[in-house]
C-alpha cells in the first residue's frame, strides 16, 4: 500500500496549550486508518488538521508539515477550499442542512461550480448510491433531510461528502450518536468505501477500530504512542501504555 | 436539681411553642395571601390590554356614529380642523406607509448586513465593541432622533434636492430607519446564532467560503427569525411618533414624493392633543379612531412576527 | 501523485473575491450605525454646549431664549421617576414572581405571557391614549403628575416583568431546594431565598425601564404634560412637564436660539440616561460575579 498522507514533526498549539507533540505518521491510501486514545489525547485535533478545520479556531498555531500526495497542505500551492473538497469530513452528530435531501447532496458540487441540472442529478444519484441510501430515498428527494432517521442522516452526510469527489474521507466519531444497527451499517459502508477512498476515522470505541480498520494509531497526551497494523496493535502491542489502554485499565 | 432543670426546659419549650405558633400563623397567612396579591400584580398587564381595547372601541364607536366608517376607511381627504371637515384616513395611512417604507429600506438591509457581519465575520473583540454601541443607538430617545433629523439630515437632503422642504418624509423616514437598525440587527443576529455550529462546520468541510456559509446556510436556516425581525421593525416604524412629528410635517397628503411634507397617524394624534380640543368633540373622537387603526395594524403585525418566530423554533 | 492538480483555482479566486467584497460591504453597513451615532452626538454637542450654563438648571422656561431654563422640566422628570419607580417595581416584580414561581403552566399563564410580549410591541402613543381616557378623564386626575406617572408605569411594566422573569429564572433550583429542605414555606422561600439572589438582575431591569421612561415623549404629550410650566409641582395633582417635552417645545420654535436650547436640553437628557445605564451595567457586572 502506498502512503498518501505524510505527517512530519507536526506540533499544534491552542494558545499556550500544546495539543499535538512531534507527530510523525504516514497514512496509506485506500485503507482505513483508525485514531484511538482517551478524550483530549489529540486524535480529533490531528484529524481536523488534515482538512485544516482547525484554521477557524482563533489562537491555533502549527509547526511542521502535512503533505497529501506530496503536496504540502499548509502551503500556497493548495487552496483550502480545494483541500476540503479533496478531503471530505463526516462529523460526530449527523448535520444535514435544513434543506431537501437533493439539495444537501448537491450543495458541494454547486459550490464548486457545477450548475447543469443533468450533471447534478447524476452526482446526487451516484453519491446516494455509494452511501447506500439511494433505495431508501430515491422517491422523495425533495423532502426535508430532517425527516430521515439518525442513521439515514449520517449516510446522507457521507453522500454529501462524496458528492464533491474526494480522495480522502475523515470520520470524526461518526457513529457515536447512532444506535447499534445504524452503527453497523456505517461500518459496512466504510468497508465498501475503502476500495475507492482513503478513510481516516477517529473512534472512541476500540472494538470498532479493531473491527473496521487496517491500521491503528494510539494517541496519548498529544503524542503518537504506537502505530501499526490493527491486528498487531490489538493482539501484541509493543508499548505498555497501549496495552493498558486496550485492556481497559484507563481511558 | 435534675428535675428542676427539666422543668425549666419544659417552660422554655412552652414559651417557644407559643412564639412558634404565633409566628407560624403569620407565616401561613402570608403564604396563602401572597399568591393572590401576586396574581393581581400579573393581571395588571391583562387589564392594561383590556383598558386599551375598551377605550379605543367605545370612543371609536362614538366617532363612527358621526362619521360613517366607510368614509373614514376609504376617504381620501383628511381635514379635521378646517371646514369643510373631512375624515378620510387614507392620507394619514399613506403618510405612515411612506415613512415606514423608507425606514425599512434603510433598516432592513443595514440591520441584516450588520447581523451577518457580527454573527459570521467579526472577531470576538470587534463584536464586543460594536454590540454595546448598537445598544446605545437603540436606547437614544426618539425626540433626540427628531432633533438629529431636523438639524442634520434635513439640511443634507435640502442641499442634494432643491425641492425638499424643511419638513419632508425622506428625512424622517431615514432617521426612523437608523433608529430601528439595532432592533433588526440584534433580533436577526439572535436567530443566526441559534443556527447550530455543526451546520457551519458541515458547509466549511465541503470547501465553502465564509460568504457561502453565511448566505447559503446560515441565512436560510435563520430565515423565519430574520423575517420576524423585519416584521417587528415594520411595526415599530408605523408606531414611531416623535421623529415624524418633528421632521415630517403636518400636511395630510396623499403623495408618492418623499420630498413632500406629509402627516402620519401618530403625528396627527399629537397635533390634536397639543391643541385644546374639547372632550366629546368630533376632533377628540378622531384621535381614538386613528389610534384604533394604528393599534390594530401594529397588533396584527406583532402577532404575525411571533407566529413566524415560533415556527422557526420548531425547526431544530 | 498530485491529487490537487485538477483544482480550478480561478473559480476559487473568484469566490474569494466575492467573499472579500461582501466582507467590506458588511463592515461598511455595520459602521453606518456607528457613524450615525457619532454624528448625532457631535451634532448635539456642537449645537448645545454653549447653552449649558447654570441658567439652564436654575431658570424656568420663558418666551425669550436668553436666560430660559428647564428647571421645571428637570424637577418634573425626577418627580415622575420617584413616583414611578416604586409602583412599577412592586407590580412588575410581583407579576414576575407570580409567573415564574406560582403560575401553573396552563392556558391562563400562556395568555398572560403572550399578552405581556404583545404589550411590549404596542406603540407608546397608544398608552398615551389609554392614559388620556383612563387617568385624565375617567379617574379625573386631570393633566397631572400622577396621571403621567401612572401612564408611564403601564408603559414600562412589560419591560420590567420580562427582565425580572429572566433574573428569577436564573436563580439556581438548588437555592429553592435548600430553603424548602429547611422547612420554609413557599413564600418564605421566594422572599428570603429567590428574591435576594435575583435582586441585582431585577434592579438592572428596573433601571433600564426607567431610562426608557425618561426619554418617552409621545404618551406624555397625549395626556397633556404642559410645555410651558413656570412653577414646580407641589402635589401629585399639579400639572408638570418633563425634559423631552421641554425639548420638543423648544424644537418646535423656529428661532435658532431655541434650537440651541433644545440641543442643550438633549445633552442633559443624554447625560442622565448615561448615568442610569452606567449604574445598570455596574449592577449587571456585580450580578454576573455572584451567580
Amino acid at each position: 500500500m502506498e502512503a498518501l498522507i505524510n505527517i512530519n514533526k507536526l506540533n499544534l498549539f491552542y494558545g499556550a496549550f500544546h495539543a499535538l507533540k512531534d507527530v510523525t505518521l504516514t497514512i496509506p491510501e485506500k485503507a482505513i486508518t483508525a485514531f484511538i486514545g482517551p478524550s483530549g489525547c489529540g486524535k480529533s485535533t490531528l484529524l481536523r488538521t488534515l482538512n485544516r478545520m482547525n484554521d477557524m479556531i482563533p489562537g491555533t498555531r502549527i509547526e511542521g508539515g502535512i503533505a497529501i500526495g506530496g503536496t504540502e497542505i499548509y502551503s500556497n500551492e493548495v487552496d483550502v477550499e480545494t483541500l476540503r473538497k479533496k478531503v471530505g469530513m463526516v462529523f460526530q452528530q449527523p448535520n444535514p442542512f435544513p434543506k431537501s435531501i437533493y439539495d444537501n447532496v448537491a450543495y458541494g458540487p454547486r459550490l464548486h461550480g457545477i450548475t447543469s441540472k443533468k450533471e447534478l442529478d447524476e452526482i446526487v444519484e451516484t453519491s446516494l448510491k455509494s452511501a447506500v441510501l439511494w433505495d431508501e430515498v430515491k422517491d422523495h428527494l425533495k423532502r426535508s433531510a430532517f425527516g430521515l432517521s439518525g442513521g439515514q442522516q449520517q449516510r446522507l452526510c457521507i453522500a454529501r461528502a462524496l458528492a464533491v469527489n474526494p480522495n480522502i474521507l475523515l470520520m470524526d466519531e461518526a457513529t457515536s450518536a447512532l444506535d447499534p444497527i445504524s452503527t453497523l451499517k456505517i461500518e459496512e459502508l466504510a468497508q465498501e468505501l475503502k476500495d475507492k477512498y482513503t478513510i481516516v476515522m477517529v473512534t472512541h470505541n476500540m472494538h470498532q477500530a479493531a473491527r473496521v480498520s487496517n491500521q491503528t494509531v494510539f494517541f496519548l497526551n498529544g503524542e503518537v504512542i504506537e502505530y501499526s497494523d490493527t491486528e498487531k496493535l490489538f493482539s501484541n502491542p509493543t508499548d505498555q501504555r497501549t496495552e493498558d489502554y486496550i485492556s481497559g485499565r484507563f481511558g | 436539681m435534675q428535675s428542676e432543670g427539666l422543668q425549666s426546659i419544659d417552660q422554655a419549650q412552652t414559651v417557644n411553642k407559643e412564639l412558634y405558633e404565633f409566628k407560624n400563623k403569620r407565616v401561613s397567612i402570608m403564604n396563602k395571601l401572597m399568591p393572590v396579591v401576586l396574581f393581581l400584580c400579573a393581571s395588571v398587564s391583562v387589564l392594561t390590554t383590556i383598558g386599551i381595547v375598551f377605550t379605543l372601541i367605545t370612543e371609536t364607536y362614538q366617532f363612527f356614529k358621526q362619521i360613517p366608517i366607510l368614509d373614514f376607511l376609504f376617504g381620501t381627504k383628511w381635514s379635521p380642523l378646517i371646514p369643510p371637515k373631512s375624515f378620510g384616513v387614507l392620507p394619514l395611512l399613506s403618510g405612515t406607509l411612506m415613512i415606514t417604507f423608507i425606514a425599512c429600506l434603510v433598516a432592513i438591509p443595514l440591520g441584516l448586513a450588520s447581523a451577518i457581519y457580527l454573527s459570521e465575520y467579526a472577531p470576538k473583540r470587534v463584536r464586543k465593541i460594536i454590540k454595546p454601541i448598537l445598544e446605545v443607538l437603540a436606547g437614544v430617545p426618539t425626540i433626540v432622533y427628531g432633533y438629529f433629523a431636523l438639524s442634520l439630515v434635513t439640511p443634507l437632503i435640502q442641499s442634494l434636492f432643491d425641492s425638499a422642504g424643511v419638513f419632508n418624509a425622506l428625512s424622517a423616514g431615514i432617521v426612523v430607519g437608523i433608529m430601528i437598525i439595532p432592533m433588526v440587527s440584534s433580533l436577526s443576529e439572535d436567530a443566526m446564532s441559534a443556527v447550530p455550529r455543526s451546520l457551519r462546520d458541515g458547509a466549511y468541510a465541503l470547501g465553502a467560503t465564509r460568504f457561502e456559509v453565511a448566505l447559503k446556510i446560515v441565512v436560510p436556516a435563520a430565515f423565519s427569525g430574520i423575517v420576524a425581525s423585519a416584521v417587528l421593525a415594520f411595526s415599530r416604524a408605523i408606531g414611531e411618533t416623535m421623529i415624524v412629528t418633528v421632521a415630517a410635517g403636518s400636511t395630510p397628503n396623499m403623495t408618492v414624493n418623499p420630498l413632500d411634507s406629509i402627516q402620519t397617524m401618530t403625528a396627527y394624534i399629537v397635533q390634536v392633543s397639543l391643541g385644546d380640543t374639547p372632550h366629546g368633540s368630533i376632533e377628540y373622537g378622531s384621535i381614538f379612531a386613528v389610534g384604533m387603526t394604528l393599534f390594530v395594524i401594529t397588533f396584527l403585525l406583532n402577532i404575525l412576527a411571533q407566529y413566524i418566530a415560533r415556527k422557526f423554533r420548531e425547526e431544530y | 501523485m498530485n491529487i490537487f492538480q485538477d483544482a480550478n483555482r480561478t473559480q476559487i479566486a473568484g469566490r474569494r473575491r466575492t467573499d472579500w467584497l461582501l466582507h467590506i460591504l458588511f463592515v461598511v453597513a455595520t459602521s453606518i450605525g456607528v457613524i450615525a451615532l457619532c454624528a448625532l452626538i457631535v451634532d448635539i454637542l456642537i449645537d448645545g454646549i454653549a447653552r449649558l450654563q447654570p441658567d439652564l438648571f436654575t431658570n424656568f422656561p420663558s418666551r425669550r431664549a436668553e436666560g430660559s431654563g428647564m428647571k421645571s422640566a428637570l424637577v418634573g422628570t425626577i418627580y415622575m421617576l420617584l413616583i414611578m419607580a416604586p409602583i412599577s417595581f412592586i407590580f412588575g416584580v410581583g407579576a414576575a414572581i407570580y409567573l415564574e414561581e406560582y403560575a401553573k403552566k396552563g392556558k391562563i399563564t400562556r395568555l398572560i405571557q403572550l399578552n405581556i410580549s404583545t404589550l411590549a410591541g404596542v406603540p407608546s402613543i397608544v398608552y398615551g391614549i389609554l392614559g388620556l381616557a383612563l387617568f385624565v378623564r375617567l379617574l379625573a386626575l386631570d393633566r397631572s403628575l400622577i396621571a403621567g406617572a401612572l401612564t408611564m408605569t403601564l408603559l414600562v411594566l412589560p419591560i420590567i416583568i420580562v427582565s425580572a422573569q429572566e433574573a428569577i429564572r436564573a436563580v439556581p433550583k438548588s437555592r429553592r431546594d435548600a430553603s424548602f429542605a429547611l422547612g420554609a414555606t413557599k413564600w418564605q422561600t421566594v422572599y428570603r431565598s429567590v428574591l435576594p439572589s435575583a435582586l441585582p438582575g431585577v434592579l438592572t431591569g428596573v433601571i433600564l425601564a426607567m431610562s426608557r421612561a425618561i426619554g418617552e415623549t409621545a404618551p406624555l404629550v397625549m395626556i397633556g404634560a404642559l410645555t410651558y410650566v413656570a412653577f414646580l409641582p407641589e402635589g401629585l395633582k399639579d400639572s408638570f412637564t418633563v425634559i423631552p417635552i421641554q425639548v420638543y417645545n423648544w424644537l418646535s420654535k423656529p428661532k435658532v436660539e431655541f434650537q440651541e436650547l433644545a440641543a442643550s436640553g438633549i445633552i442633559v437628557l443624554l447625560a442622565l440616561l448615561l448615568l442610569m445605564n452606567f449604574s445598570a451595567i455596574l449592577l449587571r457586572n456585580k450580578y454576573q460575579k455572584n451567580v
